[in-house]
């Protein structure tokens, strides 16, 4: 199968509250063992009492289009699926190796009990069904946003281009599809 | 109000905890050092048996042509173990040669342990059959060995230039294995390739002049550890430097090593104990002023094993 789109994700951070329900749904909707998280709320608090500033948002994988990960992967179990061309680990093919975790600026990996090494699939099994992500489905005040970035009209589209936005640790230069709207 | 940057204050909080990763990463222990220094330590091996096969000096160096060649598979063979021990999907072990992703340094590295191997098989076939403890064993004697060594014999030149190549490649591989992972600045450097290299070869020269009974060799031996202790200090000031002038994240990370967790094993350990205390008892041993001692080689292979150590737990410690 041909990629037919180019999927990211947005987190508005004026819309998140950090609940964590997202958190919840995605370990509930993909069996994450105890102990382990594929999504995670951070916080930053900036400068001085008593003028602080403070932002959170959902976090996880930044599916990144030159992703260290599957350049760092000596089997091509981490690879760029063909369809919204995510970034997947093919646990046939994982030997355990750990050299996608030490390359992720992120740490959005972890070795799974089983020894595979796991992280956010952007709920690619649910995007085949024609659905959103578990984590943007269940998000209480619609702060996640999921869509193809090639298509203008989707609502990811729009987002990124009506409000201002940025990555995390660009330096890294991964190029992440996972952006911050503030 | 606007605050002067140096008065403001982030402070990051997530509710990640995964193991391995968080508070900081942890994810490779004492296989992955053990397995660099003892790839280091092959490579620096069949380099150093080649280099004297080649200029035929297995009669004056019979140690380094010999011994040499031997030594190389048993000592991969553990750090292979060390590395299959630290893989936490074992069972797919056999998916490293079911694919070459040229992007991936651990895959060159797959491959060229197989090439090594390859070569340091009919080395050690020739060897077996030269050195005099050895060539009376059932295990010269027998065909395949024979048939590998009379091949190795009849095209030592080109055998030998192949492990040269190789041996080469396995010394840097060790170093940019680490060095790859832009994410992690405390290793981001190209010095990491040739700097492991050069302790590689160390520290084969070191292991060889301890087990020489020659005299004239020991001295060799020891004239070219010297030589290449003085490198791997240059190579190591000059991955400082690079440290603290490549920007903050790898300012952060040199700070590790000058004043931060890793200062007293890395200075203590791999500079001192590991490369000046070893040169110092080698070159008043050279000028006749102390006598010879085993310790300075065995120092320097220590201080090869430590830099590894240092090396794999501190860059793991920083990130961008």
């Amino acid at each position: 199968m041909s990629k037919s789109a180019t999927y990211g994700m947005a987190v508005d951070t004026r819309r998140c509250v950090g609940c964590s329900a997202c958190v919840l749904a995605c370990k509930t909707e993909n069996n994450v063992p105890d102990g382990y998280a594929r999504r995670w709320v951070t916080q930053i608090t900036e400068g001085r009492f008593p003028d602080l500033t403070m932002k959170v948002w959902s976090d996880c994988c930044q599916h990144c289009t030159d992703a260290p990960c599957v350049q760092s992967c000596p089997t091509g179990a981490s690879h760029h699926e063909d369809v919204f061309d995510t970034v997947q680990v093919d646990r046939d093919l994982c030997t355990g190796c750990k050299a996608c975790i030490a390359s992720c600026p992120y740490g959005a990996r972890f070795v799974h009990p089983e020894g595979f090494v796991d992280k956010c699939t952007l709920c690619a099994h649910r995007l085949g069904a024609g659905e959103t992500t578990a984590c943007a489905g269940v998000c209480p005040t619609s702060a996640i946003v999921v869509g193809d970035l090639d298509d203008p009209n989707s609502d990811i589209s729009q987002l990124l281009r009506a409000r201002h936005h940025s990555v995390q640790k660009p330096e890294a230069g991964t190029q992440p599809r996972f952006f911050l709207v503030e | 109000m606007n605050l002067p940057l140096m008065l403001q204050h982030v402070e990051v909080m997530s509710t990640r905890a995964n193991h391995g990763i968080d508070p900081h990463m942890h994810i490779w222990g004492w296989e992955i050092p053990v397995y660099l220094f003892l790839g280091g330590l092959a490579a620096g091996l069949i380099i150093l048996g080649a280099l004297a096969s080649l200029r035929n000096r297995t009669e004056q160096d019979a140690t380094q042509a010999n011994l040499a060649p031997l030594f190389v598979l048993p000592v991969l063979a553990i750090g292979m173990t060390a590395l299959f021990l630290d893989l936490s999907y074992k069972v797919h072990v056999f998916r490293f040669y079911t694919a070459f992703k040229v992007t991936s340094p651990m895959s060159w590295g797959s491959w060229i342990l197989l090439f090594v191997g390859a070569g340091a098989v009919f080395s050690a076939a020739a060897a077996l059959l030269r050195h005099p403890y050895t060539r009376e064993t059932a295990l010269a004697k027998m065909g395949l060995v024979k048939w590998a060594a009379t091949f190795a014999e009849k095209h030592r030149a080109v055998l030998a230039r192949f492990n040269i190549g190789f041996g080469l490649a396995l010394g840097i591989y060790t170093g940019v294995l680490l060095s790859g992972f832009s994410a992690r600045p405390f290793w981001n450097s190209g010095i990491l390739g040739p700097l492991f290299l050069v302790s590689g070869a160390s520290t084969a020269a070191a292991l060889l002049a301890l087990l020489t009974n020659n005299h004239g060799e020991h001295e060799r031996l020891i004239r070219l550890d010297l030589a290449l202790v003085g490198t791997e200090l240059t190579l190591l000031g000059l991955w400082i430097i690079g440290l603290l002038t490549h920007g903050a994240p790898t300012k952060e990370a040199a700070s590790l090593i000058l004043g931060g967790a890793y200062t007293a094993p890395f200075w203590g350990l791999v500079v001192i104990a590991g490369l000046l205390v070893p040169a110092t008892l080698e070159i008043q041993a050279l000028r006749k002023r102390w006598a010879e001692t085993p310790v300075a080689p065995i120092l320097v292979l220590l201080g090869g094993l430590a830099l590894r150590f240092v090396m794999v737990s501190a860059g793991q410690s920083v990130g961008f």
